[in-house]
C-alpha cells in the first residue's frame, strides 16, 4: 500500500471554549472533525466541506473561520470557540433568545453557524439594517426558513442591544 | 354551563390552538446541544464509505478488492453481490399506479452499473478518513455501455435499453381524457400553445442522510439510527428485505437536519450499511459527504410538456390539453414509487378552474441518472407552472388583465364540495376569498403605474400571479393502496405522570416544520395544561405509536387531529377520577391551567399534580372497586376524502437585467387556507421556507449532465442554492376553511410555497419582458436563458 497514507499523527495544543485541549491527529484533519470526533463538540456541523454552507463556522483567535477549510493543525496554539462555548459565555443569550420566538431555526442543522456568524455582526454593527444583515449570512446556507425569520431575530437584536 | 360539557377542542379555555408559540425542543438546537445521527457514537462503532459508478452505464467485469482489505484500519470490504445474499431486492411500483414497471433493485450494483454514482463496493474502517482511502485502492475492471441519459430521447427506437426484459425505457404511462377536448378546442377564441421544461434538481438537505446501523446477532435485532422522514416504514422494510420480524427492527430518529422528501425512501446504500452491521456484528456509521450526495440523493422535477389551453373570448377556459414526460432514473424508487410525481401533475393541473374538458397524457421514462422521486411539493411546482403560464399567456393573448382571467376561472367559493375534472374531490377551497385577501395586501395598480413608469427608464419589472391548490393530509388512496408498507394513520399517546406533567408520544417525525409544537398546542388545549408541562417524544419505532412519520404535509391534520382525541380521552380519565377525589361529577369539573376546577366558577379543587400523586402512590386511598388510568391513545386516518386540499395564491414582483439576464426579486406575497391554523407563526414560517426553496427551482438549482451521464456541477460552489443575499421578504396572509373531517379542522401546509413560487415567478419575469417580445418557459430562468429569450446570446 502507498506510504503516504501512514503519516505520523501531529500534537495539536489548542484552548477550546476556554479549556486547554491536546490531542495527537493526523495532520490532514480539519478543523471541524477534531472538534466533533476528538472533543466531541458537535454543535459544530459539517454540511458540504468545501467551504460553502457555513454549518462548520466557528471562531478562531476573533475571527470566525470555516471548519472544514482549516486543519486542525493550523489551530495549533489558537483560541477556538465553538457554539457550545460561545452559549455557556452568555454573549448571544439574547440572540438565541430572539431566535426562538422568531422561529429562526427550523431543522437547527445550520443554526450553530448561523449564530457563529450573526455574533460577530452583532458584535462589529449592531445597528447593521437588513441589506448587510443578509450580506453578511449570505455565506450560510439555510434549506428551511428562507432567511427571513433569521434577518429579524438578528435585526431585533441589534435594536435592542442598541438601546441599552 | 355544567349541563353544557365542552364539545370541541376549539370551545377550551385557555385555548392554545391559533397561538404563535414557540417550538418545544428548539432550545437545545440553539446551544448546539441537538443529537443529530452524525453526533452520536456507539461502542466498536466503523465507518463505511461506497466506491460508485464512475459510469452512467457499465458492465463490472471484475473488482479487486485486495488492497483495498489490506488497508490500515479497514474492517471489511463487500461488493453488491456479498450483500446481495444477506438482502432480499425490492421493486418500487404502486398496484394502483396500472400498468407501472420496474425491475428489482439490489441495495448495490452487481454485474452492472446503472447511474453514475450507484453504490458497487462497500468499505469499512475505524475511521471514514480511513475507508475513503481504501476504497481509492478497489480495482473494477469497467466495460463502459451506451447510455440512455436524456430522458427526451430514451424511447427513441435507437436509444439503449436499461432493462432489456422490457424492449424499451418506459416505467409508466398514463392517459386522461375527460369531456371534448377537441371540441371545445375547435370553438375556442385563442388557442396558446407552450413546451415547458423544468430541470432536473435535488434537494440538498443541510445535514446529508445518515445512518447508523447496529445488530445484536445474540437477540436478532437491529437498531438503526437514522436521520429519516418515517422510522415506522422503514422498519417495515429493513424487516421485509433482511427477513426479520418486525419488533426485532428499531429505528431511532433524533434530530433531523432537514428532509423535505429527500429522506423517506429505500436507498441502497443505508439498505447496505444495515447489511454491513450483520455481517461484521458491530456498528457500522454511514453518512454520504456533500458531493456524493449530488448523486446519490433522489433527484426531482425533470419535466418536459408541450401544453395547449382553449379559452372563448370572454376569458373563459374551456380546455386544457397537455403530454409530459419525466425521466426517473434506472429503477422506480421504492416504496414510494417514481410515478406519483407525474400523477400529481395529471391530477393538479387546471385544479383551481373550473375546466369542463381536459387531456393530458404522462409518460415516465427510464434513463441513466440518479432515481428521481417525490421532493417536497411533489408535481406541485410542475402543475401550478404549467397552468399559469398557459393563463398568463391566454390573458394575453385575449388583452384581458391576469388578474381579471383569474377571476372569471376560478371555482366560485360557494360551489364546494365538489370535484374537479380530473376527479379529486373538494371539501372546501377559497380560491376567490384568498385573491381578495391577496388584493388587499398588494397595491396591484400601484405596481402595475411603476411598471410604465421604470419601463420608461429602461427597467423591466414584472409581476406575476400563481393561483394552486395542494395535496394534503393524504389517507391510504395514496400509497397504502398500492401495497407501500407507508401508513396513513397516525397516532398519540397522552400520559399524566405522577407529577402532572404531560408526556406526549407519536409517530410523526420533527424535521424542523414544528410537528411537536403542534402536538404541544393541541393536547395542552385539549387536557387543559400549559405546554411548560409537556414533554414531546417523536422518532422511535420503540416507544410512539404506530405511524406514517411526516410527509405529505399530514403532521398537523393527522397527528394534530389524534393528539386532540386523546387529549379529550386522558381529560375524561382525569376527571372521573378527580371526581371519586373530590366527591364530584366529572361532568362538573374542568381541567384549566395544570388544575381540575369547578367548570362554574373555574375556583381550583386539587392540581394535577396531586391527582398524578395520589393515582400512583395512594392508590389505597381510592375505592377497591375502581381502578384509574391516566394514559389514553387514539389515532386518526382521513375518512371523509382522500386528501385535505388546501389552497393558495402567489405574487411576485421582480426586476430583470435585461442586460445581464439577471432577476432580482423585489417582493413577493402569499396568501393560503390551511384550515385551522394551530399556530400561525409556524405556518408562515413553512409558507417563507417553501417559497424559497421553489425560488431555488425557478431561477437557480439544476443538476447539469453530459451527454454521457456525468453530473458536471455535483457540489454547492456549482450548483446554486437561495442564499440570503438574494431573497426577498415575504408577506403572508391566511383565509380559513376548516378540515371537515376532523375535529380540529386543520389542513396541512408545508409545500404550498414550494408548489406555487416557480409558476409565479416564471410569470413576473415574463411579464417583466412582455414588450420585449421574449417568453421563457424553462426552470431555472438563468441569466443565460433570460439573455437568450431576449436574443442577446446563441
Amino acid at each position: 500500500m502507498p506510504d503516504s497514507i501512514e503519516i505520523p499523527p501531529v500534537v495539536v495544543t489548542a484552548t477550546v471554549n476556554g479549556e486547554r485541549v491536546s490531542r495527537a491527529v493526523e495532520p490532514r484533519m480539519n478543523l471541524v472533525d477534531f472538534l466533533r470526533e476528538e472533543l466531541e463538540l458537535t454543535g459544530s456541523h459539517v454540511g458540504c466541506e468545501h467551504g460553502v454552507c457555513g454549518a462548520c463556522t466557528v471562531r478562531v483567535d476573533g475571527t470566525i473561520v470555516r471548519g472544514c477549510l482549516m486543519l486542525a493543525v493550523q489551530a495549533d496554539g489558537a483560541e477556538v470557540l465553538t457554539i457550545e462555548g460561545l452559549s455557556e459565555s452568555g454573549e448571544i443569550a439574547d440572540l438565541q433568545e430572539n431566535f426562538k420566538t422568531r422561529n429562526a431555526a427550523q431543522c437547527g442543522f445550520c443554526t450553530p453557524g448561523m449564530l457563529m456568524t450573526a455574533a460577530e455582526l452583532l458584535a462589529e454593527n449592531p445597528g447593521a439594517g437588513r441589506t448587510e444583515i443578509r450580506e453578511h449570512i449570505s455565506g450560510n446556507f439555510c434549506r428551511c426558513t428562507g432567511y427571513q425569520a433569521i434577518v429579524d431575530a438578528i435585526e431585533e437584536t441589534g435594536k435592542n442591544r442598541g438601546e441599552k | 354551563m355544567a349541563d353544557s360539557p365542552v364539545v370541541t377542542v376549539h370551545d377550551r379555555p385557555n385555548s392554545y390552538i391559533g397561538r404563535s408559540v414557540p417550538r418545544p425542543n428548539v432550545q437545545r438546537l440553539l446551544h448546539g446541544r441537538g443529537t443529530f445521527t452524525d453526533d452520536i457514537k456507539l461502542p466498536r462503532m466503523v465507518h463505511a464509505a461506497y466506491l460508485r459508478s464512475p459510469f452512467a452505464h457499465a458492465d463490472i467485469k471484475s473488482i479487486n478488492v485486495d488492497a483495498a482489505k489490506a488497508a490500515p484500519g479497514v474492517v471489511g470490504v463487500f461488493t453488491g453481490k456479498e450483500i446481495a445474499e444477506l438482502c432480499e431486492p425490492w421493486v418500487g411500483v404502486l398496484s394502483h399506479l396500472e400498468g407501472m414497471r420496474s425491475p428489482p433493485q439490489y441495495p448495490m450494483a452487481i454485474d452492472r452499473a446503472r447511474w453514475q454514482g450507484e453504490p458497487v463496493v462497500a468499505v469499512v474502517a475505524e475511521t471514514r478518513a480511513q475507508a475513503e482511502d481504501a476504497v481509492e485502492l478497489v480495482d473494477v475492471d469497467w466495460a463502459e455501455l451506451p447510455a440512455a441519459c436524456d430522458m427526451s430521447a430514451a424511447l427513441d427506437a435507437d436509444a439503449p435499453v436499461i432493462h432489456e426484459e422490457y424492449g424499451n425505457n418506459l416505467c409508466w404511462e398514463r392517459i386522461v381524457d375527460e369531456g371534448d377536448v377537441d371540441a371545445a378546442f375547435d370553438q375556442a377564441a385563442v388557442v396558446v400553445e407552450d413546451e415547458f421544461t423544468f430541470g432536473r434538481h435535488t434537494g440538498v438537505t443541510l445535514e446529508p442522510r445518515s445512518i447508523i446501523s447496529s445488530w445484536d446477532p445474540s437477540e436478532e435485532e437491529l437498531t438503526v439510527y437514522m436521520s429519516t422522514q418515517g422510522p415506522h416504514m422503514l422498519q417495515a422494510i429493513f424487516a421485509k428485505h433482511f427477513g426479520l420480524d418486525e419488533h426485532r427492527v428499531r429505528v431511532i430518529c433524533k434530530d433531523v437536519g432537514g428532509a423535505f422528501g429527500i429522506k423517506v425512501h429505500t436507498y441502497g446504500d443505508e439498505i447496505a450499511t444495515a447489511a454491513l452491521t450483520m455481517l461484521l456484528k458491530r456498528p457500522v456509521k454511514f453518512i454520504p459527504d456533500r458531493m456524493e450526495s449530488f448523486t446519490a440523493d433522489i433527484h426531482a422535477r425533470h419535466h418536459t410538456i408541450k401544453a395547449r389551453m382553449a379559452v372563448a373570448g370572454d376569458g373563459k377556459i374551456l380546455a386544457i390539453d397537455f403530454d409530459d414526460l419525466t425521466g426517473i432514473g434506472p429503477y422506480s424508487m421504492y416504496p414510494r414509487s417514481s410515478g406519483i410525481e407525474i400523477n400529481q401533475v395529471l391530477n393538479l393541473t387546471g385544479g383551481p378552474y373550473t375546466i369542463e374538458n381536459y387531456r393530458a397524457r404522462g409518460r415516465v421514462v427510464f434513463q441513466n441518472k440518479p432515481l428521481m422521486c417525490q421532493y417536497r411539493a411533489v408535481g406541485h411546482p410542475i402543475a401550478t407552472a404549467m397552468q399559469e403560464a398557459l393563463v398568463d399567456h391566454a390573458a394575453q393573448a385575449l388583452g384581458m388583465d391576469v388578474v381579471e382571467i383569474r377571476a372569471r376561472n376560478l371555482v366560485p367559493d360557494d360551489a364546494y364540495p365538489t370535484k374537479s375534472i380530473t376527479g379529486m374531490p373538494f371539501d372546501k377551497l377559497s380560491h376567490h376569498a384568498a385573491k381578495d385577501k391577496l388584493l388587499g395586501m398588494v397595491d396591484y395598480a400601484g405596481l402595475r403605474a411603476d411598471q410604465e413608469t421604470a419601463r420608461e427608464s429602461g427597467i423591466y419589472r414584472g409581476i406575476g400571479f400563481a393561483c394552486m391548490i395542494e395535496v394534503t393530509s393524504p389517507s391510504p388512496m395514496f400509497y397504502g393502496v398500492g401495497g407501500a408498507p407507508i401508513s396513513a394513520q397516525d397516532g398519540v399517546t397522552l400520559r399524566l405522570d405522577a407529577k402532572g406533567n404531560l408526556i406526549v408520544a407519536s409517530g410523526v417525525t420533527e424535521q424542523g416544520q414544528g410537528a411537536e409544537a403542534v402536538l404541544s398546542q393541541v393536547a395542552a388545549t385539549a387536557v387543559g395544561v400549559t405546554p411548560d408541562k409537556i414533554k414531546i417524544i417523536t422518532g422511535d419505532t420503540e416507544i410512539t405509536p404506530y405511524g406514517g412519520g411526516t410527509w405529505a404535509s399530514r403532521g398537523t391534520g393527522i397527528a394534530g387531529e389524534a393528539a386532540a382525541q386523546a387529549g379529550h380521552a386522558l381529560r375524561d380519565q382525569i376527571l372521573e377520577v378527580a371526581g371519586i377525589m373530590l366527591q364530584s361529577e366529572p361532568r362538573k369539573l374542568d381541567i384549566r391551567d395544570n388544575a381540575v376546577v369547578d367548570a362554574d366558577t373555574g375556583n381550583e379543587r386539587i392540581s394535577l399534580a396531586e391527582v398524578g400523586r395520589v393515582v400512583y402512590y395512594r392508590a389505597d386511598t381510592m375505592p377497591k372497586d375502581y381502578q384509574s388510568e391516566l394514559i389514553a391513545t387514539r389515532h386518526h386516518v382521513p375518512k371523509k376524502f382522500p386528501f385535505a386540499f388546501t389552497n393558495g395564491i402567489h405574487c411576485s414582483h421582480v426586476e430583470v437585467d435585461v442586460d445581464t439576464g439577471m432577476v432580482k426579486l423585489l417582493n413577493y406575497w402569499v396568501v393560503e387556507d390551511c384550515g385551522t391554523v394551530i399556530n400561525p407563526l409556524l405556518v408562515e414560517e413553512q409558507v417563507r421556507g417553501g417559497v424559497i426553496q421553489g425560488i431555488g427551482g425557478a431561477l437557480y438549482e439544476e443538476c447539469l449532465y453530459s451527454d454521457e451521464g456525468q453530473l458536471l456541477n455535483g457540489n454547492l460552489a456549482d450548483y446554486l442554492v437561495p442564499m440570503a443575499a438574494e431573497m426577498p421578504d415575504i408577506e403572508v396572509g391566511h383565509v380559513t376553511s376548516p378540515n371537515s373531517d376532523s375535529e380540529l379542522g386543520a389542513k396541512g401546509a408545508g409545500e404550498g410555497g414550494t408548489g406555487g413560487a416557480p409558476a409565479a415567478i416564471l410569470n413576473a419575469v415574463n411579464d417583466a419582458l412582455l414588450p420585449l417580445g421574449a417568453r421563457l418557459t424553462v426552470n431555472p430562468m438563468t441569466p443565460e436563458r433570460v439573455l437568450r429569450a431576449l436574443g442577446k446570446t446563441e
